[in-house]
């Protein structure tokens, strides 16, 4: 499976980002990670032109919920909504539901087990495995 | 008479018979192993400063004075990620950013609101800020100078620490080289104008907590030292006319003993550095003093009141180790921004450290443990390791620029990561004793969905009711000065003074120097 993973808007913490990366990686799936201060359109630009199984972002500045949004948009915009997109970071418990309400398919608060992360972002892709 | 609960003396300090061995010292003397003054805490206690700031400028203003009346001695700021990155909060970036890691200043104005009704004269003030450092610090400075306050009066940390964001905070707006002479202008302006001012705070804290372990931190914290003074000797500032006004920020993790022996470690090695590399001619030169701040990463999202413990040990590491101020996590910090009741909590374990366990009675008191004593010793010399590392790879802003140690820190990362997943490394309530209440505790923060309206609404009226023409004049004075090489900081005041917004003013610098984008981690 392929996943392209950034971190949107302008927090920098990409500690988790990049150990989800690594784990990802050593599980088989291919990955691209885009870097820091991504723009919707970027990653959903990105996302179609590396014909992406998942779209992974990273936010630990408590603006997981507006910028989740602009990236589901963004998706539907260029017509690449059925990519799943699944959301990492500081996340309290009441919004994992706004997320899902958005669409996204994974919420992967602080504290998930990384197994956990790669277990369910694999079972996303079209095959369930890599 | 200082005594202990049993009554019995308590020296200032102990040591041997025969006086004290070498690399050792007494406290107050070099190398500075064993604390950078004689009676450390029974002169004087560690400054309290617990970082805070969220929302608008008056939100920030009523934490700040609900944290000093629970006694704090001092104050952090602590800035939205526009702020940090140099955008008003009507950017189009900015949206939901504003006000939600830290207060949003847009102008001098915000900076003055932030401190309304707080003394600067009598407050040491620290300020979570890199890249847009020079651009904070004159408007803070316009905003003492509305109190009256006198330049040469007031005290504080501007953290101006550029070199780690490259490396691990992420929070960089222009290249390496530009952005050391905006440090080097700040440098060599507060060596003038602000006595009592620390004008960069030299940062291991971020690399530890970004993963990598204590002897890279301390060992990159030293290499980082060694760039800003080379870079502003270079530029023809004397070392001896700032290197007394550095600050050094460690962080404060769980391995008790391991991190009080990594700060008396780092002390040894930055006095050696200081004296041995550059030629220091005074002891102040070469005396290392740092701001410890506990460790969020070690903090877990379950059971989050185990929190209050892991705080309250790392808490008496940076103690034990010397602090000159302490920041203790909120326990609720991997959930949300911390809610008063978390702060005070914080504080509170300071406040117990300081005043009820009685480790303050004497100086370094862990020095002559012969655990200590070795992994103190054990420390420097792979510390100094890192160093020579970073200097047989071509310095360490090459090395940043080529993502070597970012990389080295991602690897560390994971190798945590993977040991907390097989169960090497223990945490409690994760992988072992989860049993109990999983429910996050109640009351989180929440945060006011309406304050960044207010904040751009606001930032529209102060942009209305300046005077445009001497706002514009203030930002051609700037460019001029950037491009004519100058010192830049009078002419940032002269922009803080003019009404002009940290986005006029970056984008003025974005425009001369160009943004910086890293090199891929793999």
């Amino acid at each position: 499976m392929r996943i392209v993973l950034a971190k949107p808007g302008l927090d920098g913490h990409d500690r988790g980002v990049k150990v989800v990366a690594m784990a990802l990686r050593d599980a088989g799936a291919e990955v691209i990670y885009l870097g820091l201060r991504q723009s919707a359109a970027q990653i959903v630009a990105a996302a179609r032109a590396e014909d992406a199984d998942v779209i992974g972002i990273s936010v630990l500045s408590g603006a997981h919920l507006a910028l989740s949004r602009q990236i589901r948009d963004a998706q539907r915009a260029a017509g690449v909504a059925d990519i799943p997109l699944v959301v990492g970071g500081t996340i309290p418990p009441q919004d994992a539901r706004a997320l899902a309400g958005l669409g996204v398919q994974g919420v992967f608060p602080v504290g998930t087990p990384i197994a956990d992360v790669v277990r369910d972002v694999l079972a996303l892709s079209p095959g369930g495995t890599t | 008479m200082i005594t202990t609960d049993s009554g019995i003396p308590v020296e200032p300090w102990y040591e041997p018979p025969d006086g004290p061995g070498p690399g050792l010292g007494r406290p107050g003397e070099p190398p500075f192993t064993r604390g950078p003054y004689r009676s450390m805490y029974r002169e004087r206690l560690w400054t309290m400063r617990q970082y805070a700031g969220f929302g608008s400028a008056e939100d920030t203003n009523a934490r700040y004075r609900y944290l000093l009346e629970q006694g704090q001695t001092a104050l952090s700021v602590a800035f939205d990620l526009p702020t940090q990155l140099g955008y008003d909060s009507t950017h189009e970036l900015a949206g939901r950013e504003v006000g939600r890691v830290g207060v949003a200043i847009d102008t001098a104005e915000d900076m003055a609101a932030v401190f309304d009704g707080l003394p600067l004269e009598e407050l040491s003030v620290n300020f979570t800020i890199n890249a847009t450092a020079p651009v904070m610090l004159a408007f803070y400075l316009v905003a003492a100078e509305r109190q009256g306050a006198a330049p040469a009066r007031l005290a504080g940390t501007l953290q101006n620490d550029i070199l780690k964001e490259f490396l691990a905070r992420k929070l960089y707006v222009f290249p390496p080289e530009p952005s050391l002479r905006l440090a080097g202008d700040v440098v060599e302006y507060c060596a003038r104008e602000l006595p009592r001012f620390n004008p960069i705070s030299v940062t291991g804290y971020h690399a530890r907590e970004a993963g990598c372990d204590a002897v890279t931190e301390i060992g990159l914290t030293m290499a980082s030292a060694i760039a800003y003074a080379e870079h502003f000797t270079a530029r023809g500032l004397a070392f001896d006319s700032f290197a007394p006004r550095l600050s050094f920020h460690f962080s404060s993790q769980l391995d008790l003993f391991e991190e009080a022996a990594k700060v008396r470690a780092a002390r040894r090695l930055w006095y050696e550095i200081a004296t041995g590399r550059f030629g220091a001619t005074t002891a102040e030169s070469g005396r290392l003093r740092f701001f410890s701040g506990c460790s969020g990463a070690t903090l877990t999202a379950q059971q989050p009141l185990n929190n209050i413990v892991r705080s309250t040990l790392q808490c008496l590491a940076a103690v034990l180790g010397g602090a000159q101020s302490i920041h203790v996590m909120g326990y609720d910090e991997a959930l949300e921004i911390p809610t008063e009741e978390s702060v005070r909590l914080a504080l509170r374990t300071q406040q117990i450290i300081a005043y009820e366990s009685g480790v303050t009675r004497t100086a370094d008191p862990l020095a002559g443990s012969y655990f200590v004593e070795s992994l103190t010793t054990e420390l420097h010399d792979r510390a100094l390791a890192v160093v020579q590392r970073v200097d047989e790879a071509g310095g360490y802003v090459h090395l940043l620029e080529q993502g070597v140690p970012q990389r080295w820190i991602a690897e560390s990362a994971y190798a945590a990561e993977l040991a907390v997943q097989s169960g090497d490394q223990v945490k409690v309530g994760v992988n072992r004793f989860t049993g109990g209440d999983e429910a996050p505790p109640p009351g989180l923060f929440t945060v006011d969905e309406a304050a960044a309206g207010r904040q751009q609404a606001r930032l529209a009226a102060r942009l209305a009711a300046r005077d445009g023409a001497a706002a514009r004049q203030a930002l051609a004075g700037l460019r001029d000065t950037v491009t004519a090489g100058r010192n830049t900081m009078p002419a940032f005041l002269a922009a803080a003074r003019a009404g002009c917004t940290v986005g006029e003013i970056c984008d003025v610098l974005r425009a001369e120097f160009g943004e910086y984008t890293e090199p891929p981690p793999w």
